[in-house]
């Protein structure tokens, strides 16, 4: 090519550059675990894809393996995905290491305001330290564990009769722990309808989180507290108080007398089976599984009911958090399209479809509505949950302090081993020792 | 002119390489085309193993890579050795190894001793037995799980029509006594017929003569048995205990997907608690001291085991 070519060449190119549209279109990839809420999110952003001309690519995965398969993504700083729903344990780690960027900024620039989101969401799942303005997530699922019940058969005339006579009081939602053990111990190889039936399905999982999430969700209504108050990382007391340890007693007897056969490593999926299939009374789960009752030809139509986590000895009344936030992946090279995402997202009509569409919003906007608790069956049962919700550590060594747990607990509850006064013990000095690890104590 | 064969041939023979490319001499030659694989080997293997040893004196954590990495010195294997929960998994891994290889020595020789007698349908039954070990360990690990379910398995079922026990009231997978024996029951279905061929490759080996030889004696079959069968065996044997002693030792997947290394920590082996150490804790400078001991005690045992295996070949 002769010099005149050349220059008309890049004439050319620049004349094109100027002339491009500012924003251009991307391939995003949103990141999640692979449930119900995640197909529902697809539905939603092909809105966002029309809006905006980006287009929108998923990975899911199971939730067994999504910590596992996400964190090594982020781990090794790979660019697979550009927004991320991660778990709300992750922020500590997720900002401390980098993973994240900082929205603050964003957000001002974009009106968007952290109080217009249920505040145990954004503590849950946006900020790092925690009780700090320091935002590395939109508030994106409000999740919660609370129960579901066969409303069906509660309301049967018999059955009502014979547990009064039984137990005194009618047969109900319970309201406190020891009335749901009393209602499984009830149910408990009862025959219904020709077919065994059992008291209650809780969590027991070994493998990622689901008996801490069990265990944890009866032990802070039963006095558990991560640390003191006042001071820190100070433990001892607080984890295996005598509370804490009636607590874990408690959930070993729930186990012992009253879970179907066989459930010694169960979550969410096999809760899930376990009450669709006929198999229990109540079920401990997710809120995220409710919509798919109400859908159901076998539990649907009225006959499943929903009740908050009941209250401790001491009338203290907690609830696991779930849920997570949406946050931009510090390794993507298409950070600008990505938090055109979340703009989007945080807008109230967005959030109002996506409550409707199956997805738990945390828009004050959409859950203090007033027709907001008769929308849904559970409505009000998520929003009284979400009143009540603590969360595990979510410190960058959560991951270790999460499996310590998980085999403390497994260990007592499913194994036998030891007593929970052992198990507890045993937490603090794991807990102390990952805390001393990190220069923390 | 004309040309002998051998000068004929010669002229059709391209000079050597070594004429061709002066200057190489044969030795540099070799090492040229051995240097790819030398490279290979030391970066795949050499590398890494050097790597983790490092990594194992240090408190490095894969997921916090802002964090400053200590030298910790010995520490992490002080740790791990005088842990009690560690002892725990090698007990486990310990009674999963000796069980599965005792049951399916014995099984796997008695199968291939009966189907080295000639009947009927033998190539069937071969093939019928082999077909467990054909399929992948997470796939028998997943339908063994509902095999072993108290309300729906086929197992509790088989159990109760034997012996009048309510299905329902025993878990295979739940409960502490009986969750040791599922993994080994479950191993030992699927490995057995792998035993079992390197059995039958061993008898087939055996030469008729021999037994014929012993039959002129007036040899007993109890003592052809013992002083030809098993000794000629004995090798074959001693290679697939090796070969199954190595797979178990390493055993995951299958282990993983039964029982999760539950319940509580019961059938947690060692590659269970080492994946939960690297990648989910990301202790992994502590992960890498624990691999290199793992490393120490099968390369030693395997070591002194194969000096056994050759002594045992010079007979």
């Amino acid at each position: 090519m002769n010099t005149k070519g050349l220059l008309a060449a890049i004439g050319l190119a620049a004349g094109a550059g100027v002339m491009a549209p500012a924003a251009q279109a991307e391939d995003l990839t949103l990141c999640w675990a692979s449930w119900d809420p995640a197909n529902a999110l697809v539905e939603l952003s092909k809105d966002f894809e029309a809006e905006s001309g980006h287009s929108m690519n998923f990975e899911f995965v199971p939730w067994p393996n999504f910590a596992d398969r996400m964190l090594n993504e982020l781990n090794s700083g790979g660019q697979l995905c550009d927004l991320m729903i991660g778990d709300s344990q992750w922020i500590g780690g997720s900002a401390e290491n980098g993973h994240y960027i900082k929205l603050n900024d964003f957000f001002d620039a974009n009106g968007i305001k952290m109080d217009d989101f249920i505040d145990a969401t954004v503590v849950g799942y946006s900020e790092w330290p925690k009780n700090t303005p320091n935002y590395w997530a939109l508030p994106a699922f409000g999740d919660v564990v609370g129960w579901t019940y066969r409303k069906d058969w509660f309301e049967r005339p018999a059955l009502m009769a014979e547990f009064k006579d039984k137990y005194g009081y009618d047969l109900a939602a319970p309201e406190t722990f020891a009335q749901l053990k009393d209602i499984a111990e009830f149910f408990q190889k009862r025959e219904i309808d020709g077919k065994t039936v059992y008291g209650a399905s809780i969590y027991t999982e070994r493998g990622s989180e689901g008996i801490t999430m069990g265990a944890m969700d009866v032990l802070y209504s039963f006095g558990f507290k991560y640390e003191n108050p006042e001071k820190p990382y100070d433990m001892e007391g607080f984890v295996n108080s005598p509370g804490a340890v009636a607590g874990l007693e408690y959930y070993k007897e729930l186990y012992d007398c009253c879970t179907p056969p066989g459930a010694s490593n169960g979550y969410m999926s096999e809760g899930i089976d376990a009450f669709k299939s006929g198999q229990v009374a109540m079920q401990m789960n997710f809120a995220f599984t409710w919509p798919g009752f109400e859908n159901d030809a076998s539990v649907g139509k009225g006959k499943t009911g929903y009740f908050v986590n009941p209250a401790g000895p001491d009338g203290e009344q907690f609830a696991q958090l779930g849920g997570q936030g949406i946050s931009v992946v510090a390794y993507s090279e298409k950070q600008d399209a990505a938090l055109e995402y979340i703009k989007w997202f945080a807008k109230p009509e967005v959030q109002a479809k996506w409550w409707e569409m199956g997805g738990f919003s945390c828009l004050k906007a959409v859950t203090l509505d007033p027709s907001f608790p008769a929308s849904q069956p559970y409505a009000q049962t998520f929003l009284d949950s979400m009143a009540v919700v603590k969360d595990f550590w979510a410190e960058p060594s959560y991951a270790i302090l999460l499996q310590d747990t998980q085999k403390r607990f497994h260990d007592y509850v499913v194994a036998g081993q030891g007593t929970a006064q052992e198990a507890l013990d045993g937490l603090v000095s794991d807990w102390t020792e990952t805390f001393e690890d990190d220069g923390k104590l | 002119m004309t040309q002998t064969p051998i000068e004929r041939a010669a002229a059709a023979t391209p000079p050597a390489i070594v004429t061709r490319v002066k200057g190489i001499s044969d030795r540099t030659l070799a090492w040229i085309f051995v240097a790819p694989t030398i490279f290979l080997l030391l970066a795949i293997n050499i590398f890494p193993l050097i790597w983790t040893i490092r990594l194992s004196l240090t408190n490095y954590r894969a997921n916090r890579t802002n964090a400053e990495v200590e030298w910790v010195g010995l520490r992490n294997y002080e740790r791990i050795l005088t842990d009690g929960d560690i002892w725990h998994s090698m007990q486990a891994t310990a009674h999963f190894l000796i069980w599965t290889i005792v049951l399916q020595v014995l099984i796997g020789f008695t199968l291939a001793y009966l189907i080295n007698k000639k009947f009927k349908g033998n190539d069937l039954w071969t093939t019928i037995i082999v077909l467990p070990m054909m399929l992948s360990p997470a796939v028998v690990g997943n339908f063994w799980t509902f095999l072993y379910q108290p309300q729906i398995g086929l197992f509790n079922y088989v159990v109760s029509f034997f012996s009048g026990v309510d299905p329902s009231s025993f878990s295979m997978i739940g409960s502490v006594n009986l969750a040791p024996w599922a993994i080994v029951i479950v191993d030992t279905w699927m490995w057995t017929p792998f035993v079992m061929l390197i059995c039958l490759a061993g008898l087939r080996s055996i030469p008729d003569y021999i037994y014929e030889a012993a039959a002129i004696d007036r040899a007993s079959p109890w003592r052809q048995f013992w002083t030809i069968t098993v000794p000629m065996v004995l090798p074959f044997l001693m290679l697939a205990v090796l070969f199954r002693g190595i797979e178990n030792f390493k055993m995951f997947d299958m282990v993983t997907l039964l029982t999760g290394g539950g319940p509580g920590s019961t059938t947690e082996l060692t590659s269970i608690t080492l994946k939960r150490e690297a990648f989910e804790k990301w202790r992994t400078g502590y992960s890498s001291a624990y691999a290199i001991i793992l490393f120490v005690t099968v390369f030693g045992l395997a070591s002194i085991y194969v000096k056994a295996l050759n002594k045992v070949k010079e007979r």
